[in-house]
């Protein structure tokens, strides 16, 4: 009867509901994207080997990817980033940067040849309509592997 | 931690007045209105008491008005409705760049049966130029939509201008036509819905934005015009909507607009002090910001905000883990990807329509809510810019 109260009284927003189990990403974006990892809060002083640029304002997401990588190995030793947009294109981003550096970094080469769809799996998916937009973190780092070749 | 929800423009409550008139007709009284036995003139006398309830609040009579089912319903029973009805008579029709979906759509979809549609500019404050509007009116114009207060950015139009224009046109031309047609979903509680002072053919009302409930509309049609009904079947409404019509939603939703009426003017007052304080606070606190639409042409709930750099969908759900409630007009949170087209017909660039940010006050509203949020949004606004690729 508590409860039919409750809501009779008009509260705008019963306590018992709308919990968490209805957002539309992810718990592994929602991660990602509220303790986004490896961002470059400032570039000023920051060495990077590779720079690469994705995406416009105009459609709503860009990124900025910097990357390190060690000369003798050829493997990505740093990946640090910097997004405007959405929750997945932030959370994206985030991935593709934890993607690309773990387990001692990934190989310049495969990193060149890493596709959206893979950064999709690890995210645990995306609305179908997100996926197109938002995942552009590969291209942002193609970009700046491509920067690196040509230095 | 209590949840403050600034997204009445979407939805709002049900007010237990209202939930009171209503519960008879779902729990008992059940009758057919049509059935000419006791249980179904029940029903119809409630009906036809709501009815009379919303036609006086309008000041028109109970049979100019029209039960649907919604909002939505309601603008497409007068766009196809009058398209159909008068089609031998002409075939121009003029709809503002920021109507509602609902209007915009059925226009849209008009064009591509061999309608000519044409799309009314509007000032970069979201208003029509009545100029311009006296010169795209044509003998064969048939249609008219203009929406009364818009649902993104508040724009409120000058209506009664505009009539005075249609009228005079009419009289030039010793014609009944252009039939106008006004949108007044978001203005019902905020603004005068006297059609003796509006003048318009049409209006749409709806309940769900007057602290009524969902899935009831109407459409207030006068007595001279015809229309094309969307739905045929037993004849209801006139001929104009048939299928048995849901009591206990259409005394719900006049219970709704009669509440509405009533506290209108002290509660437009209310909301728009604490609108102006909320956007004056946004906007000296929060650097690279701007206020979407008229500054005092707008409805008293209305605040509509882009905030450089940060992205609308982000902000909204980092908003949402505050426990604070918002909406954007931001590509992110569309099905077709495309930001806010009244954003956009205002004249702003994509990449500021993408980070625009929609508070809408209602009636559970209050200042030391409104100070909350301006405590918590410039520090999720600060966290956004730093993770930004755009320079800020």
């Amino acid at each position: 009867m508590k409860k039919k109260d409750k809501i009779i009284k008009g509260d705008v927003v019963p306590d018992d509901k709308y919990k968490e189990e209805s957002w539309v990403y992810s718990e592994i974006v929602k991660d990602h994207f509220f303790n986004p990892r490896n961002v470059l809060l400032d570039d000023t002083y920051y060495k990077a080997d590779g720079i690469g640029v994705a995406g416009s304002p105009a459609c709503g997401d860009m990124m900025t990817v910097w990357i390190k990588i060690d000369s003798k190995t050829q493997k990505i030793k740093e990946c640090k980033w910097r997004t405007f947009g959405c929750a997945s294109a932030i959370a994206s981003t985030s991935m593709m940067s934890v993607m690309v550096t773990e387990n001692g970094g990934m190989d310049v080469k495969k990193a060149m040849h890493l596709k959206p769809q893979q950064i999709l799996e690890r995210l645990g998916g995306l609305p179908d309509r997100k996926f197109h937009c938002s995942v552009l973190g590969d291209i942002a780092l193609r970009e700046a592997i491509d920067n690196y070749f040509q230095k | 931690m209590k949840p403050i929800y600034l997204d009445y423009a979407a939805a709002t409550y049900i007010d237990p007045r209202v939930l009171k008139k209503m519960v008879p007709y779902l729990k008992g009284n059940f009758g057919n209105p049509s059935s000419l036995h006791l249980i179904g003139r029940n029903t119809k006398t409630a009906i036809e008491g709501a009815r009379s309830v919303i036609a006086g609040i309008l000041n028109v009579e109970p049979s100019e008005i029209i039960f649907t089912g919604s909002g939505t319903e309601s603008d497409n029973l007068a766009i196809f409705g009058v398209a159909k009805a008068y089609k031998s008579f002409g075939n121009h029709i003029i709809v503002s760049k920021i109507e509602h979906k609902a209007v915009f759509e059925a226009a849209k979809k008009l064009g591509k049966e061999g309608f000519e549609i044409t799309y009314l500019d509007v000032d970069s404050k979201g208003l029509i130029k009545l100029s311009e509007f006296k010169k795209i009116l044509r003998k064969d114009t048939i249609l008219v939509s203009i929406m009364y207060a818009n649902n993104e950015i508040g724009a409120v139009q000058p209506i009664t201008k505009i009539s005075k224009i249609i009228r005079n046109f009419r009289k030039k031309h010793n014609s009944i036509f252009p039939i106008f047609h006004t949108d007044a979903c978001q203005a019902a509680g905020a603004l005068d819905l006297k059609i003796n002072k509006l003048e318009t053919d049409l209006m749409t009302l709806n309940s769900s934005k007057i602290y009524g409930p969902k899935g009831i509309g109407c459409l207030y049609k006068a007595e001279k015009i015809k229309l094309e009904p969307l739905i045929v079947g037993g004849g209801q409404e006139n001929g104009m909507r048939a299928g048995t019509e849901n009591t206990a939603l259409i005394v719900g939703f006049a219970e709704a607009l009669k509440l509405a009426e009533k506290l209108r003017v002290k509660e437009s007052r209310r909301l728009k002090k604490l609108r102006d304080y909320f956007i004056k606070r946004i906007l000296k606190e929060i650097s690279n910001s701007r206020l979407n639409g008229h500054l005092i042409k707008r409805l008293p709930n209305n605040v509509n905000v882009s905030i450089g750099g940060v992205e609308g969908e982000s902000l909204m759900l980092m908003l949402d883990r505050e426990g604070i409630f918002a909406s954007t007009g931001s590509a992110c949170t569309s099905e077709s990807l495309e930001p806010s087209h009244v954003l956009l017909a205002i004249g702003l660039l994509s990449e500021m329509a993408h980070c625009s940010l929609r508070f809408t006050l209602g009636r559970k509203t209050t200042k030391s809510d409104i100070d909350r949020v301006l405590k918590i949004l410039p520090k999720i606004v600060y966290k956004l810019r730093k993770i930004s690729s755009i320079k800020r």
